[in-house]
């Protein structure tokens, strides 16, 4: 029982999803439109579970002051201090002129900001492997960079303006039919898995039986 | 003719409308929404120029009195009435009122339109086609299977290595690091991730090797949490399974990115699985990976991302080769005759495909149009 509960549930909200994508009928919809409603709520519901666990494995390490435990009271000062100034300010904690607010957009924010500026060095790195030309295909790659990169700036066009042209070309043309191939075959791919789970084919899922 | 003025339509406004039919005034067409789930009126006109700066539209119960439902601009020509007053069953007349109050410029009273819901989409038939015939197609493959039929697939090099990888982690005494992407559960691809995540907890179960998976949702968190358990169950190591092998970090994105590169580079692990849905951080994460040397495998459905890891991974599975992984692993056969319905069915839209080509070129678009999703 342990292992139908569970397919049954995802057998009947599945098709019923399925049904709902396909039938505007409020007889239909209403429903449909409350169990996407239950998901935002068990989802809201698992964030007690996920400080939970955040607090207890990180507690532990700092109480046993297991090795890095410095970094693991700092993650816990930041997220009981953003909780209590949070809580302080109530239904107001979202407003412009609110502490929260204050630390979430000096404090986060350019710290996520220099994260995502980090991106630029891991291109660098990442683009210079991949222009290594080993082989023909790599040969072609590194000439379609090379005519993207030039004709994506003004000096491609003071070059010449066929370069341009030729870097849209290759994204509107090859690019885009190699994309669309991808995405029809992850579409069906999307299918194929939904299918099997809402059948409870997928028994490598949330088995736990001792059933190997 | 009536003289019509300001303070007229003002007046009438809030009393009953009762504005005449003349001669010039443009027609008016009223129809249920289709394809919607009622409470809904569209309609049409194309008026004369000059245009009037607005319109009011007025809306009245067949032989009952004319109100004001909304004002809209004068270069409108059509307009889906959508206010909550109106109900299902009930027949609507409406009429456009020019404004400044010109009532050469009105239009008729529309003909009655009754709005009611709909049981099918029918802009979904498309979609609704393509699903019945993978039914069909997957019902006939289950079937085929259960007979005794097996189907063989090219290897796919990423699903061999994963494996490998943790074969290499386990004789290398380090752990294996798997990423589940950072979307949350409701998304298809991080259900395909926990998935494989019971393949692999099973394998490292095997191993006894270590495994860690940090999550971005607590969802996700929860669920990979009993998958792994489950996993260590399923091949009798229930005692090797810790409760902090899952974790949760943050649901922000740069954060779980700093979180999870950190760890990369104090526990090294020496394979990192990438698998799930990926976005700005799939460079972040995979570049970090190789700089401590994991074999690293990633797979993921989201295209603008692939160049990133096909550079930055030993192996990547990309698209329909990222859901076909589970099914790959298991050998299932009936797990397997999905897969060949996909490939069936995947047939069969190429040589659609190659059809409505062929016939828009010949100048029939009715094909290339039912098709289109937008």
């Amino acid at each position: 029982m342990k292992r139908e509960i569970p397919i049954l549930i995802t057998l009947v909200t599945g098709l019923f999803c399925l049904i709902g994508f396909f039938v505007p009928h409020p007889y239909v919809r209403l429903l449909y439109d409350d169990i996407q409603q239950w998901v935002i709520v068990i989802v809201g519901a698992t964030y007690v579970l996920g400080v939970a666990n955040l607090l207890r494995i990180n507690l532990t390490q700092v109480s046993q002051k297991a090795p890095d435990w410095p970094y693991k009271l700092v993650l816990l000062a930041g997220l009981i201090g953003m909780m209590a100034i949070g809580f302080s300010e109530g239904s107001h904690y979202s407003d412009d002129a609110s502490k929260f607010q204050w630390v979430y957009n000096r404090v986060y924010s350019p710290m996520s900001a220099t994260m995502f500026a980090l991106l630029a060095f891991f291109i660098a790195s990442a683009a210079f492997r991949a222009f290594r030309i080993r082989s023909f295909e790599a040969l072609l790659l590194a000439i379609a960079a090379f005519i993207l990169m030039v004709g994506r700036v003004p000096i491609g066009n003071a070059i010449h303006p066929v370069i341009p042209a030729a870097a849209d070309w290759l994204m509107e043309v090859p690019q885009n039919a190699a994309k669309r191939g991808i995405l029809i075959g992850a579409a069906l791919g999307v299918m194929a898995t939904g299918i099997r789970l809402i059948l409870g084919m997928e028994k490598t899922y949330g088995s736990g039986e001792g059933s190997s | 003719m009536p003289r019509f003025s300001l303070r007229w339509l003002v007046a009438s406004l809030a009393v009953p409308f009762a504005f005449p039919a003349l001669a010039d005034a443009f027609p008016l067409q009223a129809n249920d929404t289709p394809n919607d789930g009622g409470k809904s009126v569209s309609l049409t006109w194309s008026a004369p120029d000059p245009k009037p700066a607005q319109w009011i539209l007025v809306r009245r119960e067949r032989g009952g009195a004319f109100a004001p439902v909304a004002t809209l601009d004068g270069n409108l020509s059509r307009y889906t009435d959508e206010s909550g007053t109106i109900a299902d069953g009930t027949a609507y007349e409406y009429q456009l009122v020019a404004q400044p109050a010109d009532p050469a410029r009105n239009s008729e009273v529309s003909g009655a339109a009754t709005p009611s819901p709909d049981w099918l989409d029918a802009t979904k038939s498309n979609v609704l086609v393509v699903t019945l015939l993978f039914f069909i197609v997957l019902f006939f493959t289950i079937n085929q299977a259960h007979r005794g039929k097996r189907w063989t697939f090219r290897k796919i090099p990423g699903l061999v290595a994963i494996e490998e990888a943790i074969g290499r982690a386990t004789e290398m005494g380090k752990g294996v690091l798997y990423i589940p992407g950072i979307q949350d559960i409701d998304d298809i691809q991080t259900i395909a991730s926990m998935i494989l995540l019971a393949q692999v907890s099973r394998l490292t179960a095997k191993y006894e090797t270590k495994l860690s998976v940090p999550t971005n949702s607590p969802a996700v968190y929860t669920v990979a949490d009993e998958v792994v358990k489950s996993g260590y169950q399923d091949v009798g190591r229930a005692d090797a399974y810790q409760p902090d092998m899952v974790r949760y970090l943050t649901s922000e994105q740069f954060a779980y990115v700093a979180a999870v590169n950190g760890m990369m580079l104090r526990e090294r692990p020496a394979a990192t699985l990438l698998l799930g849905a990926f976005f700005a951080e799939s460079l972040l994460l995979a570049e970090t990976g190789h700089s401590i040397g994991a074999i690293q495998i990633a797979g993921t459905a989201n295209v603008h991302q692939m160049p990133f890891f096909v550079v930055a991974c030993d192996y990547t599975l990309i698209g329909e080769e990222y859901y076909a992984a589970s099914a790959l692993l298991s050998n299932d056969p009936l797990l397997l005759g999905s897969l060949k319905a996909a490939d069936t069915v995947k047939f069969v839209l190429i040589v659609v495909i190659a059809l409505g080509c062929i016939l828009s070129t010949m100048g029939n678009p009715t094909l290339g149009a039912w098709f289109s999703t937008q």
